[in-house]
């Protein structure tokens, strides 16, 4: 990355629900144009990464910058308009709203009309199943289908940086084919990609670089393919 | 067969003003799983504003907007002060706050009006009857269906239709997402109270004016029936709070006008029971909806 500032930075970030201390002290950092991932086990700390970045959960002491700017203490309905978007675990897209509801929910904080209906467009091309369903209700949806809503929700925002936590997650081997290469396809077109993935050679696959999360601290760092390489990381993560 | 429709037409109106109520509590409920009990009372803040507008020689479309407005700037302060700050605590506590601000309305407001039963001046509407083929339409019946059909289909467009109402809905199917969305969920549960409450409001005056009778206790029964009406009609859902409404109207009437008059409102609770052992979610209600 040479001198220029990252996009986003995190700085011995510390959470805390409750009792529980689910980060203790990440340092992390995501280049412009960049494919980060995180990976490690359950209950790690990937989602209370990516939920205290998106404001979703407060942290107890650390810093995170995005565009060179503190966003720590910025409420979560803010953070969207600084330009991050999250695709949720568990996708969470809303079930009582229709897929076309649930992508104008995307573009909540947009008013570009013009701009607005132009990316509506781009985003049912790129997913020409969620445009046969448009007025049907979200919950009736397949998890393939629902995690391209969730994902195709996020772009609505026009995001700078996109956060994908565990796309892959339940769904059959060719359909995570897809999603990673739409993941890829995004990356190219100019987004900033982190992301989570239990499905670490995958996500080691397209990463330029990858941390390696356990108990709230970072264990290991650097660029994917070294990382896919070592010893660890293959017991670990990567099944020997 | 006259007198049928005569019972069914007394409570379409009955039931439209539950419907009215229903509406606001099944929206609060929707958005932060709260039973608001305080709502019965802004129903009678509602019924004691517009009384007030009245006296000053107020009509009813003014009378109704001042009483929706200062009710729904009451039920944004209720909201603020007596719950966002106990709600994520437990839902135990924002019920029994819920419960102190319901107290606290009625007896502020005998404190200070004292109990007597008012009534609105004759002017704010000239009572007229019509018959048609027999069935007796009042005036007030028609001030009251034309009010709520007006009122429903605004809060219908609101709902259904604006960028204010897609963010309520996302936020009671699921608060954090829609935060992820840049939705401010406090100012969307504010907005729910704004809307809601002065829905109670203008249900204070419909029945202030339809029973012809204004008092500190009066939001109780209606408070409870339309509870009941929106747990009829499946709790969260505004069509169904609407229907339950209109049907426990009906039913009442049903039941009053065929002999049971003392039982009215014991059967509006056996109803109640009814519904909740065999279908607990409710006539229009969708369960528990699965999140993959
Ligand atoms: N809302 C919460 N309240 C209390 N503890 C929580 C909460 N959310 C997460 N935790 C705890 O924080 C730790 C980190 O959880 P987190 O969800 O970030 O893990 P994860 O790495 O995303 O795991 P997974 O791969 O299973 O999704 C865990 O020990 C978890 O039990
Ligand atoms: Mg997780």
């Amino acid at each position: 990355m040479g001198g220029v500032a990252p996009l986003l930075q995190l700085d011995d970030l510390h959470v805390h629900y409750g009792a529980i201390w689910a980060l203790k002290g990440i340092n992390l950092t995501v280049g412009e144009g960049e494919i980060v991932s995180l990976i490690g086990a359950n209950g790690a700390g990937k989602s209370t990464t990516l939920r205290a970045i998106s404001g979703v959960v407060t942290a107890s002491s650390g810093r995170i910058c995005f565009h060179e700017e503190d966003i720590t203490k910025v409420p979560a309905h803010d953070i969207v308009k600084k330009g991050i978007a999250q695709v949720p675990e568990g996708r969470r897209v809303f079930a009582n709203l229709s897929v076309l509801e649930n992508l104008e929910m995307g573009a909540y904080i947009r008013r570009d009309t013009k701009g607005i209906k132009q990316d509506l467009e781009d985003v049912l091309d790129r997913f020409p199943r969620l445009r046969e369903r448009i007025g049907q209700v979200a919950g009736t949806l397949s998890g393939g289908e629902q995690q391209m809503l969730a994902i195709g929700r996020a772009l609505m925002t026009r995001p700078k940086l996109m956060l994908l936590d565990e796309p892959s997650m339940g769904l059959a081997p060719l359909l995570v084919k897809e999603i990673f290469s739409i993941i890829e396809e995004i990356n190219r077109e100019g987004t900033t990609i982190l992301l989570v993935e239990q499905n670490a050679r995958m996500a080691l696959q397209i990463a330029d670089r990858a941390y390696v999360l356990e108990t709230g601290r970072i264990v290991l760092d650097g660029p994917a393919k070294e990382l896919a390489r070592q010893e660890e990381v293959k017991k670990a993560y990567l099944g020997g | 067969m006259q007198d049928l429709l005569q019972q069914l037409l007394n409570g379409l109106s009955q039931g439209s003003i539950y419907a009215l109520i229903a509406v606001g509590y099944t929206m609060i409920y929707g958005i932060i799983q709260l039973i608001n009990f305080a709502h019965g009372d802004v129903i009678m803040v509602g019924a004691y504003v517009a009384l007030g507008a009245a006296l000053m020689g107020f009509g009813f479309i003014p009378s109704l907007l001042m009483a929706m407005i200062a009710c729904a700037i009451l039920g944004v302060v209720i909201e603020r002060v007596a719950y966002r700050k106990v709600r994520p605590v437990s839902r135990l506590a924002a019920l029994t706050s819920a419960i102190g601000v319901s107290l606290f309305l009625e007896y502020i407001m005998m404190y200070f009006l004292g109990a007597d039963i008012r009534t609105y001046p004759p002017g704010i509407l000239v009572g007229r009857t019509y018959s048609l083929g027999g069935v007796l339409i009042t005036n007030k019946d028609l001030l009251v269906l034309g009010t709520t059909l007006v009122l429903v289909v605004i809060l219908q467009y609101i709902i259904f239709r604006t960028r204010t109402g897609k963010a309520m809905r996302a936020v009671s199917y699921d608060g954090q997402a829609a935060q992820l969305m840049g939705v401010n969920v406090n100012n969307t549960v504010a907005i729910t109270f704004f809307i809601g409450s002065a829905m109670a409001a203008a249900a204070g005056i419909l029945y202030g004016i339809y029973f012809n009778s204004v008092q500190p206790l009066m939001g109780l029964m209606p408070g409870l029936k339309a509870f009941i009406a929106a747990v009829l009609g499946g709790i969260g859902s505004i069509p169904g709070a609407m229907l339950g409404g209109i049907l426990l109207g009906m039913t009442e009437s049903l039941v009053a006008g065929f002999g049971g008059s003392m039982y009215r409102d014991a059967v509006a609770f056996i109803i109640l029971i009814l519904i909740l052992l065999i279908k607990p979610t409710g006539l229009l209600g969708k369960g528990v909806q699965e999140k993959v």
